[in-house]
């Protein structure tokens, strides 16, 4: 299979506005006979789908949330980068294209990333345009912070809630468009299907979530803007419902799937307090600036913190990285933890947790400095844990927060399936092996506000789109495959609820393909998961009926399919042997235990096509090459 | 600890629905609350009963789509905090726990604790926006907003649309949801220009959608896991009378 990326030629500064000038367009008054669903109403979604009927397109927007503004996107907190330069302190265009292309481990594609620092400025306007509540500084100008792998302060927040202001900015722009008529939205339909019509995406089957109709839903053209798949590990930082199924029910008609293996998983999050864990919350990086990590030196030590003397600590980060110390990047620290837990010294139930440590900044700058910088989030953390971290150390533990594969798309953010377009988390293209802060919202909303308004015209304007109906063979047989599969599910009758298997299948991709992996584990899982698969299909028990609102029949399509996903992810893990970014091979690290890149094997992104359930999928190629920037050791130490 | 709940089941918008009571045992102080119903379901399923439906995302407070009414109070005991956040440390062995979903007309009953919020919806579509299209954005720096009006606008825009406002409501009222969008926008000078038809609209809407009015009871207030002050319905008030009256807010 020929990858064709469409990448435009010329200086890369130049490639995004040329190609628009390129692209055919289509007439304002042709617009409105073309319609365009788009799945998924996070800030990908709901930004496109806005814009696309501020432009005139007819739009169908389809969500499993009983309200658009329930999206995944509501949770970050952090912030959004942009390279607006508002700090006078040397940033440019170039300088975040630059930080994302290493952040990113040399493993994203050059042209996209310029593309998203260039029209990061767009996004900031047009988020304050909508009534985004930015901080300000008290002359009135917005204001920024630092994140991560970065030396200028370019990330624009609002309070602890940037996802939420931007996602409720771009809901509010749909609801416009809703309240216009020119967009249909779809409420609890979870899309179980797509469909593919001579070739060319046209349409998906939805269940409808509270009377459990099945249906098909025809188009010209589909926008997935589905969000990630960090719930195959079952404990991670997303919502609950986030799930794999419309991307990977993609891949089966088709769309390749490009690098799964790249997960992030971030250092600092609330550790699992019992076997009933439903999911795990994040807390900010930023508690590393004051906060000391440790553990004690001594597997098995029961002592309570403050009965362990200094001589009986180990301070892991800061004897292991003494330049960066507590501060050391993400991957690192996270791994450096799992290496610790693993030798038996681990903190807390189950001995899955280290301990940060504010005593000494305590001591030093008194519980008030301390407060003043953290008051929320301790106040978090003890509402969760019951423990008051001015008085105990607080114990973390990574988690999985991110996903950087997904669906593979070219520069107009087409998969490889005419008419299929993939937008934000759900697709692969920007962060290469490692997302750095601040980025995904960035990338989310250039996606949908600025890159597919051009490219979808471009694709409509190329012709060749026949009429379509939900009376085509194809549409019929999509509905009748899901209807089928929905009945097959409730009528197993076994013993174990679809939560359990799902609780079983994070456990293996935890253990085998979590923060670092190695051949044996790998292929332990892959004889693990097909087992564990089999097994779902003769011992899972639906209550309930298909035709009615019954949560345990979703959790059991979603299990499902990341039934059959979790493999993938094994099989791109093990193809890859090198460390890059946030996959770490424990065979290919440096003497210190650093991620060891193989650029002159590795440098290409795995675009994986299916072939069959429980079969081998086919590995295509499509290499990257770095003209800009230059190819170097990532190091921060 | 060991508990009684009694939990609304209702197999769907027709059926009446009733109270019906489970004991839950070894239930552990650290379980969230949406946890703790977690087990409940495991359990039920391995007897071949059908699970409690409740409405859950996020687990985080943020998203807004958990809610119900515990022991009497939306979202539970625990001031400004979401039923996902509450933990069972809150309560102590041998507690009885009432369960019940948010009653309101504008918010039927889907499935047991499930309930259609799509009426909020419906009220930001009339007016809960600024109209600007992509592409039309001046340099986000152009109008400089002072700290306290920028600040003032991210207290109201924190608003979760979660529904508990109603639900604490003895009139069921959506006075709060509507007020806190109108006093985000009213906030921004970017939300002058429809300010006086967004209150005019919205407010229309949320009768419309069979929403009581607000007789200043403030237990809205008081039930809000946000924290956002029944002072934006003065707000919105004030800019509803001036355009009834034909001037601009
Ligand atoms: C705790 C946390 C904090 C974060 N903080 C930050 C941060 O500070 N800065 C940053 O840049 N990034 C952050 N991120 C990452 C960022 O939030 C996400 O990557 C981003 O919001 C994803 O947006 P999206 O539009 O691609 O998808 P989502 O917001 O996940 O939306 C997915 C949408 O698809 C719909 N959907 C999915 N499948 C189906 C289906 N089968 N049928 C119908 N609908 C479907 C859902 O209903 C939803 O509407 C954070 C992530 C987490 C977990
Ligand atoms: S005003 Fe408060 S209670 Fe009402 S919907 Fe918003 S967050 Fe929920
Ligand atoms: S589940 Fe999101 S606010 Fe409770």
């Amino acid at each position: 299979m020929e990858l064709n990326t469409g990448i435009p030629s010329g200086p890369i500064q130049q490639r995004w506005d040329k190609h628009r000038a390129d692209l055919k367009l289509v007439n304002p008054a042709n617009k409105r006979k073309f319609t365009v669903i788009v799945v998924g109403t996070g800030l990908a979604g709901a930004s496109s789908a806005a814009t696309l009927a501020e432009l005139g397109y007819n739009v169908h927007a389809f969500t499993y949330h009983d309200s658009a503004r329930r999206a995944h996107s509501i949770a970050a907190q952090g912030g959004i980068n942009a390279a607006k330069n508002y700090q006078n302190d040397g940033d440019s265009v170039w300088r975040l294209f630059y930080d994302t292309v290493k952040g990113g481990d040399f493993r994203a594609r050059e042209s996209n990333v310029y593309r998203l620092a260039q029209v990061s400025v767009n996004i900031i306007d047009q988020c304050v345009a909508q009534g985004v509540p930015f901080a300000r500084e008290y002359g009135g100008y917005l204001s920024n912070r630092s994140f991560g792998g970065a030396q200028v302060s370019r990330t624009f927040y609002a309070k602890g809630q940037t996802g939420q202001q931007l996602l409720l900015g771009a809901y509010q722009a749909l609801m416009r468009q809703v309240g216009l008529g020119k967009v249909k939205l779809h409420n609890k339909q979870e899309m179980m299907d797509l469909i593919v019509v001579d070739g060319r995406a046209r349409g998906i089957v939805t269940r409808d979530m509270v009377t459990g109709a099945v249906r098909s839903h025809m188009a010209d053209a589909v926008i997935l803007a589905t969000g990630g798949y960090g719930n195959v590990f079952y404990l991670s930082t997303n919502a609950k419902a986030c799930n794999v199924t419309a991307t990977y029910r993609a891949h089966k008609r088709g769309a390749l799937f490009a690098n799964p293996c790249y997960t992030q998983i971030h250092p600092t999050c609330i550790p699992q307090s019992g076997d009933y864990q439903s999911k795990l919350t994040l807390m900010s990086e930023s508690l590393r600036n004051d906060g000391r990590i440790w553990v004690p030196k001594n597997k098995g030590d029961q002592r309570s913190p403050d009965q362990i003397p200094e001589s009986d600590r180990d301070y892991y980060l800061e004897r292991k990285y003494p330049s960066f110390g507590n501060l050391s990047p993400r991957d690192i620290a996270s791994r450096a933890a799992k290496e610790v837990c693993d030798e038996g010294r681990g903190v807390g139930p189950g001995g899955l947790g280290v301990y940060l440590d504010f005593s000494d900044s305590i001591r030093r700058l008194g519980e008030k400095a301390i407060a003043d910088r953290y008051g929320n989030l301790f106040e978090m953390y003890e509402r969760i844990t019951g423990e008051n971290p001015y008085k105990v150390p607080m114990r973390i533990y990574p988690a999985v927060h991110y996903t950087m594969g997904g669906l593979w798309v070219d520069y107009n953010l087409m998969s490889n399936v005419p008419g299929l377009f993939v937008l934000g988390e759900a697709n692969f293209s920007d962060h290469g092996a490692n997302r750095l802060g601040a980025s995904a919202l960035m990338q989310g909303l250039a996606d949908g506000y600025f890159v597919i308004p051009y490219t979808i015209g471009g694709y409509f304007a190329q012709g060749g789109l026949a009429g379509v109906s939900s009376d085509s063979s194809e549409a019929q047989a999509a509905v009748k495959e899901a209807e089928q599969k929905i009945s097959t599910l409730l009528s197993i009758g076994g013993k174990r609820s679809p939560t359990s298997f799902h609780r079983e299948l994070g456990k293996i991709m935890w253990d085998k393909c979590g923060m670092a992996r190695n051949e044996a584990g790998l292929k332990e899982a892959l004889t693990r998961i097909p087992e564990l698969r089999e097994e779902f299909w003769q011992n899972l028990v639906v209550p309930g009926s298909g035709a009615e609102l019954n949560q345990s029949l979703e959790l059991g399509l979603r299990v499902a399919d990341f039934l059959e996903f979790a493999e993938l992810m094994c099989y791109d893990a093990l193809q890859r042997n090198e460390s890059c970014g946030g996959h770490f091979r424990e065979e290919y690290q440096t003497e210190d235990g650093e991620a060891k890149r193989n650029d002159d094997d590795y440098c290409y992104v795995a675009a994986w096509e299916h072939t069959g359930v429980g079969k081998t999928p086919t590995l295509h190629k499509e290499s990257l090459s770095f003209e800009n920037v230059q190819l170097a050791t990532r190091s921060y130490k | 600890m060991n508990l009684r709940l009694h939990i609304w089941r209702q197999a769907g918008p027709n059926d009446t629905g009733m109270l019906k009571t489970y004991d839950v045992a070894n239930v552990s102080e650290h379980m969230s609350f949406l946890e703790m119903l977690d087990v409940l379901n495991e359990d039920l399923i391995a007897k071949g009963e059908i699970p409690v439906a409740f409405d859950h995302d996020c687990r985080e407070g943020i998203c807004g789509t958990c809610g119900m009414v515990i022991n009497g109070r939306p979202h539970g005991p625990v001031a400004r905090t979401t039923a996902c956040q509450l933990h069972m440390r809150t309560f102590k062995d041998g507690d009885e726990i009432y369960i019940e979903p948010w009653r309101a007309k504008a918010f039927p009953v889907l499935r047991d604790l499930v309930v259609d919020r799509g009426s909020f919806d419906r009220i930001i579509q009339t007016g809960g926006f600024v109209s600007v299209n992509t592409g039309n954005a001046q340099d986000g720096n152009a109008i400089p907003i002072s700290k306290p009006d920028a600040d003032r606008a991210m207290d109201a825009a924190a608003c979760i649309g979660c529904g508990a406002c109603v639900a604490a409501c003895p009139n069921s009222s959506a006075m709060l949801f509507t007020a806190a969008k109108v006093g985000h926008l009213a906030s921004l000078p970017q939300g002058q220009a429809e300010r006086s038809s967004r209150a005019m609209n919205m407010v229309l809407q949320m009768d419309a959608e069979g929403f009581g009015s607000c007789t200043n009871h403030y237990e809205c207030e008081a039930a809000c896991p946000k924290g956002i002050s029944a002072e934006f319905i003065a707000q919105m008030n004030r800019d509803f009378i001036s355009t009834t009256f034909g001037g601009k807010a």
